[in-house]
Formats: C-alpha cells, structure tokens, sequence
C-alpha cells in the first residue's frame, strides 16, 4: 500500500501542476483592472459636512486621542454663534495605519474612512493632509445626521426646536 | 597561413556563437521559469517589462549590476569574490564538448559543430561539472555566515551522494557506444535514442542530473526555506547574479547533456539537426521547470537513502545487464 500510495504522490502532482498551467490565474492586473472592493473598506479619511453644508469636525480631539499612531493634530476653534471647529486639522498618512479608531470615536460623524486607498507618493511632505484636502462636500455614510440638531446646544436653532426636543422647562413658573 | 586564418576565426565564431546561444537561453530560461511556475499557480508571472514581460531579464541585469557588491565582515575574502565565477565558468567549460550538429562544410573546410571533440568527453565532463560544486562550497565557507556553511556543507555532501551514480549510470552508454566521445555517442544513437533501448540509465542519470543543478527535489544546498538562500546568503549583486545565471546555464548544459547521451543528440526526422537539438534542449529544460513546480524538495537523510541504497545498486546491476546483454547480442 506504501508503495502505491508513494508512486500516486509522486505522479499525481504533474497532472495537478499541468492541468492548472491551462487554467485561467486568478491574479487582478492591478493597475488596469481594480478590485471590487468591500463597501466597508477602511482607506484614506475624510472630514464630512451636515446636511446643511456646515462642517461637521467640533474640534473635539477625540480622533487624535484615540489614534494608536498619533497621525491626527488639529487646533481648536469657535464662531461667534458658539459653533466649535477647527482651525487648522491635520493627518499625517505616512503614519496612518487605516484602522478606523478615530472615525468610531467621533461623536459627531464627521471623520469618516473611504476606499480610496492609492495613497503611495514618493514625498512624503504630500502625504500630509490638512483640512482643505480632507474637507468634502457631501455627507458620506450617514446622509442625516447632524450634531447641532440632535444635541440641543441651540447653534443651528434655538432651544427646544430640534427634532424629537421639548420645549426647556421654566425654571421660575411653579406650574407642572 | 590564410587556411590557419581561416580555421582561427571559424573557431572564434563557433565560441561567439555558443557563448551568446547559451548566455541568451539562460536568461531566457530564467522568464520562461518564472513565467511557467506562475501559470502552474495560477498567477500571470512577470508581465510589466516590454511586451508579454520579455524585457524582464534585461531589467534584472540591470537591477543587479547596479546593486552594491557587499562583502561581509570577517568574510573570507578572495574566496568570497570568485566563488560565483567558479560556478558559471565551470558550467560554460562543460559545453566545449558538447556536439550539438553535425559536420558541416564552411568556407571549403570541414567543421564540426563542437568546440573541441575530445576523445575522452564523457570523462572531461564528469571532472569539470564535479568542480561546480566547489563554488557552492567556497561561497558558503567564504561567507562568514552559519546559513551558507550549512548550504555549502549541504552541497558538498550532496554531491559525493549523487555524483557515483552520475558516473555509473553513463557506463552503459559508454559500454552501447563503444567511445567517450561524445560526437560518437551521438553518431551511435543514428536509429534509436539510448532512452529506448536503456530507460534505466536515462532515469537514473535524469535524477542525478536534477541534483547536479542543484533545483528542486535537489536544492539542498539553497533551500530558500530552511537555509534563507543558503550558500547564497550573503552575496548581493552581481555576483549572486553569477551564482544565478551559472545554475541557469548549468541547466542548459545539463540538458544538452541528457540530449547527447540519452535523447539522441541532433538525430531526428524532418526538421534540421540543428534545431531537433535545441528543441530536445528546451524539452528537457521544460521537463526542469515542471519537476520544480510540482516537486516537494527532498529532506536530508531521503536523499542520502536515494543516492546510495537505490541509484548506486541499480546502476549496478544495470551496467551488468547491459553487458550481459551485449555479450549475448554479440
């Protein structure tokens, strides 16, 4: 049975080898044809805007706390109107490692991954991205969402207004 | 005086034209490897350079000659640096006797297709593709690393195993030929290959041969795997470079071999002996690539088993049948 099975093992690899050879490869010739990525890939980032247009980004640095590889910086900054933003917001995606962390930790939807994911360059200096090259000018994944309205702080309208919100108790009127 | 001229350059060509067919088929070999083991995995295999990849072994050349040429600390160094050369001379040295047409008639003079007709080839081949080894070894020793010491030890070993057989399984070719030259082995192969009338020998020297160029099931001494490279660890450059195009050429040679004692050298119907030789040449080379595609490279002590308690009986007993029955055929 040893030798059977010792002259099967050593022949049977030709034919599997042979027959493969007039197979199609399943290699994808990159540049030419892409793949049909995942709809959740997670590459390059970006800073959405509302619905209303307006920036989502507060300013609130906790993308860049919870960025294992420290890539995102930002400065802090607020309107007249009392809306947060950010001066200056900065990702250094020769550091990035694209997991994702930061747009989990976002409070307010606005940083955001896509699947764009052909990022290599030879400076490095360009791989620096600073909020005019991530700002876009849709809403991405989530088409309603928008932190001002939900939160109640009174920026985009006043109090009591925002959808699913009560009117603000009166704290000097005795009546239920 | 214009004869000696004469004869001089047709000499100087036939070594021009060797020397280019072999050097340009062992660069070739290497695409085509690559581009055949990439179609067995289902891969394209290197597609980029000039139209279907065929530029690739120019851009290697050139990858490789501007690379820097690293010698380790506390290498060995002269041995270190002629180690590859002793590879890739010995392998082009081999193919002086290597017929591969017959005589022709140029400019009014007879002119074999060979570089020198030695009357004792065989042997001349045995002496010279034994010392391919030394370059396995002198580069594993030279290198100051444990990984190409294992490799060169390796091949060293390997060589001793497989290289009786090697030589055993010639003698009934010899014995069917009556000569060790290699131009009469072929001329006594007119009607029928040595491969029909002694599939034997031809097995037994197939396998040895597969070990003498060192390509898997025999690339001990490399072993990407276990030995990261091997004797080759250490060499950057050009001069792995050397180490790379020599075991190509080997290739070449050692299928021109198998062609001139087993396949029938330039023998066959139809089409020009010439290129019945190189189409013999690249079947076997194929056979080469489809071994290493398929194959799993043997462990140490199966192919210690192999070469010495079953090749070296066989070809025993094979060089005693054949001469018993020559004896009987008379």
């Amino acid at each position: 049975m040893h030798v059977i099975r010792g002259i099967r093992g050593t022949f049977q690899p030709f034919w599997v080898t042979l027959r493969n050879m007039f197979r199609k490869p399943v290699t994808i010739q990159y540049p030419e044809e892409k793949q049909q990525l995942p709809e959740r890939y997670r590459a390059r980032l970006i800073l959405t805007r509302d619905p209303d247009g307006a920036e989502r980004c507060v300013a609130c640095h906790l993308c860049s706390a919870a960025c294992p590889v420290d890539c995102i910086s930002m400065q802090a900054a607020e309107a007249e109107d009392g809306r947060r933003y950010a001066a200056w917001f900065r990702i250094n995606f020769t550091r990035c490692i694209f997991c994702g962390l930061c747009t989990e930790a976002c409070p307010t939807l606005a940083i955001q991954v896509t699947a764009d994911f052909e990022l290599a360059g030879r400076d490095l200096l360009k791989l620096v991205y600073e909020k005019e090259d991530l700002l876009v000018d849709h809403c991405g994944n989530d088409n309603s969402y928008n932190f001002y309205r939900q939160s109640g702080i009174g920026v985009a309208a006043p109090r009591g207004t925002n959808p699913g919100e009560t009117p603000p108790a009166d704290v000097k009127d005795l009546m239920p | 005086m214009n004869e000696m001229l004469v004869t001089l350059a047709l000499i100087l060509g036939k070594l021009l034209f060797i020397f280019g067919v072999v050097l340009f088929m062992a660069a070739y070999l290497v695409l085509a490897e690559r581009k055949i083991l990439g179609r067995m995995q289902l891969r394209y295999g290197p597609n980029r350079v000039g139209p279907f990849g065929l530029m690739q072994p120019l851009a290697d050349v050139i990858k490789l000659l501007t690379k820097e040429d690293f010698v380790p600390a506390r290498a060995d160094k002269w041995l270190f640096l002629i180690a590859p050369g002793i590879t890739a001379v010995t392998a082009l040295l081999v193919f002086a006797v290597i017929p591969f047409g017959p005589t022709q008639e140029i400019f009014g003079q007879q002119v074999p297709l060979v570089v020198v007709d030695l009357n004792i080839g065989v042997l001349y081949f045995l002496g010279v593709s034994s010392m391919a080894v030394y370059g396995v070894v002198l580069g594993g020793w030279a290198s100051n690393s444990k990984y190409s010491l294992l490799g060169g030890v390796r091949g060293l070993s390997q060589m001793v195993s497989y290289e009786l057989s090697l030589g055993l399984s010639l003698v009934p070719v010899i014995m069917m030929a009556r000569s060790f030259s290699l131009t009469d082995i072929v001329m006594a192969q007119q009607s029928l290959p040595f491969m029909l009338l002694n599939p034997v020998a031809f097995g037994v020297f197939f396998i040895c041969v597969l070990a003498e160029s060192n390509r898997i099931p025999f690339d001990l001494p490399e072993a990407e795997n276990e030995l990261v490279g091997g004797f080759h660890t250490e060499y950057s450059g050009m001069r792995f470079g050397l180490f790379f195009v020599g075991e190509y050429i080997n290739m070449v040679v050692l299928g021109s071999l198998v062609t001139v004692f087993f396949l029938g050298g330039w023998h066959g119907p139809w089409l020009p002996p010439m290129l019945w030789f190189l189409l013999k040449v690249l079947a076997v080379c194929a056979m080469f690539i489809w071994i290493r595609a398929s194959m799993p490279r043997l462990r140490y002590d199966q192919l210690m088993n192999l070469g010495w308690k079953v090749l070296l009986p066989l070809t025993l007993v094979n060089i005693l049948v054949t001469g018993a029955v020559l004896l009987g055929l008379g």
